[in-house]
C-alpha cells in the first residue's frame, strides 16, 4: 500500500461509504426526521454507526439519552485514532480543530497504512474529504430519493468494509508487535461481541495496543513495509 | 430527533476526535506512550474487520453468514498485495454472490 498514492483507494473507499450514506438517508426518512436533519447528522456528526445507531434507537422508540447514550458510545474510538494520528498531522491549532472533523475509521486506517509521515498524513485527507463528500452526497440523495433507493446489502457493500479495513491492517501485522495487538485486538472483539453493547469491543480492543509497552527496542509500525 | 439532540450528538462526537488530535497536538511525547499509541491501529483494525464481518445485526451475537466469505477472500488478496480497490470488489462481490444462493 506504502507505495501507492492513497487517492485512488480513498476514492474507491469513498464511493462504498456513498452507498452507505443513501441508506442512512433513507433510514432518516423512515424514521420521520426531515431532509435538513439528516443532511445536519452526517455534516455535524459525521461518524456513520453512531449516527444509524442513534436514529434506529429513537426509531424503535427509545428515549433521546438513550440515543445519545449508544451513539456516544459508538464515536469513543474515535478519541483513540486522534491520538494515532495526531503525530503526523501538522500545522496550526486552528487547522487541527477543523482537521477534528475528518478523524474516523476510514481517515485513520489509510493514514497509517502509508509509510511516511507526509504520506501519511496526505493519507488521512484524502481517505477523510473522499469519505466526507460521498457520505454527506449519500445521504443527501438517500433523504430525498427516500425508498426508491435498493439496499446496499444485497451488492454485498456491507462486507467492503471488514475488507477494505483488512487490507488497510496488512501493513501494521508485518513487524511482532504489530501481529501480537492485532490478534489481541480481535481476540478481545470476539470476546465481547455477543456480551457488550455496540461499540464497546472496539473501543476494548484498543487495550491490545499496551503490548506497545513490553517492547524493549521500539520499532515503527509501517517503515518496514516494501 | 429534537435540534437539541442532534447537536448534543455532533459536541460529544466532535469531542472525541478532537481531544487526542488536537491537545497532545505537536507535544513530544514519552517514547512507550507514542509506542502504544503507534499501535493503536493494529489493535483497532481488526476488532473493526471482526464486528463487520461476524456482529449480527441488532442483537447481541456471533454470526457466520456470507460477509464471512468475501471478507476470507478479501483478506487472502490483501495479503498477497492485491490493490485496494480490487480488495474491496473482491469483497462485495464474493459476499453478493454467496448472499444470492444461500
Amino acid at each position: 500500500m506504502s507505495e501507492r498514492s492513497p487517492v485512488a483507494a480513498s476514492v474507491v473507499l469513498g464511493v462504498a461509504v456513498g452507498a452507505f450514506g443513501m441508506s442512512f438517508g433513507v433510514l432518516c426518512a423512515t424514521a420521520g426526521l426531515s431532509t435538513a436533519k439528516a443532511c445536519a447528522l452526517s455534516l455535524l456528526v459525521f461518524t456513520g454507526a453512531s449516527q444509524f445507531t442513534a436514529v434506529t434507537v429513537l426509531k424503535s422508540g427509545g428515549s433521546p439519552a438513550a440515543a445519545l447514550g449508544s451513539a456516544l458510545l459508538l464515536a469513543a474510538r474515535n478519541g483513540a485514532y486522534g491520538l494515532a494520528v495526531s503525530p503526523f498531522i501538522r500545522g496550526s491549532r486552528v487547522k487541527r480543530l477543523a482537521s477534528a472533523q475528518l478523524v474516523i475509521d476510514e481517515s485513520t486506517a489509510m493514514a497509517t497504512a502509508q509509510g511516511s509521515d507526509a504520506m501519511k498524513e496526505h493519507g488521512f485527507y484524502a481517505a477523510g474529504l473522499a469519505v466526507f463528500v460521498f457520505w454527506n452526497l449519500g445521504t443527501l440523495i438517500g433523504a430525498l430519493g427516500g425508498q426508491r433507493i435498493g439496499r446496499p446489502e444485497s451488492l454485498g457493500l456491507d462486507a467492503a468494509f471488514p475488507a477494505g479495513f483488512l487490507a488497510l491492517l496488512v501493513p501494521h501485522v508485518r513487524t511482532v508487535s504489530g501481529r501480537r495487538a492485532a490478534v489481541g485486538g480481535a481476540l478481545i472483539a470476539l470476546a465481547l461481541v455477543p456480551v457488550a453493547p455496540a461499540g464497546v469491543p472496539i473501543l476494548a480492543a484498543g487495550l491490545a495496543a499496551l503490548v506497545g509497552l513490553r517492547s524493549h527496542r521500539p520499532e515503527r509500525v509501517g517503515e518496514d513495509a516494501a | 430527533m429534537s435540534w437539541l439532540t442532534l447537536l448534543g450528538l455532533a459536541a460529544g462526537a466532535y469531542a472525541f476526535k478532537a481531544v487526542g488530535l488536537v491537545l497532545l497536538g505537536g507535544r513530544k511525547l514519552p517514547a512507550k506512550l507514542t509506542d502504544v499509541m503507534a499501535l493503536l491501529p493494529a489493535a483497532l483494525l481488526p476488532a473493526l474487520v471482526v464486528v463487520g464481518t461476524l456482529a449480527a445485526g441488532g442483537r447481541r451475537a456471533l454470526v457466520l453468514d456470507a460477509r464471512a466469505a468475501g471478507v476470507l477472500v478479501a483478506g487472502a488478496a490483501a495479503w498477497r498485495r492485491a490493490p485496494f480497490p480490487v480488495v474491496i470488489a473482491l469483497g462485495a462481490v464474493v459476499t453478493a454472490v454467496v448472499r444470492r444462493w444461500s
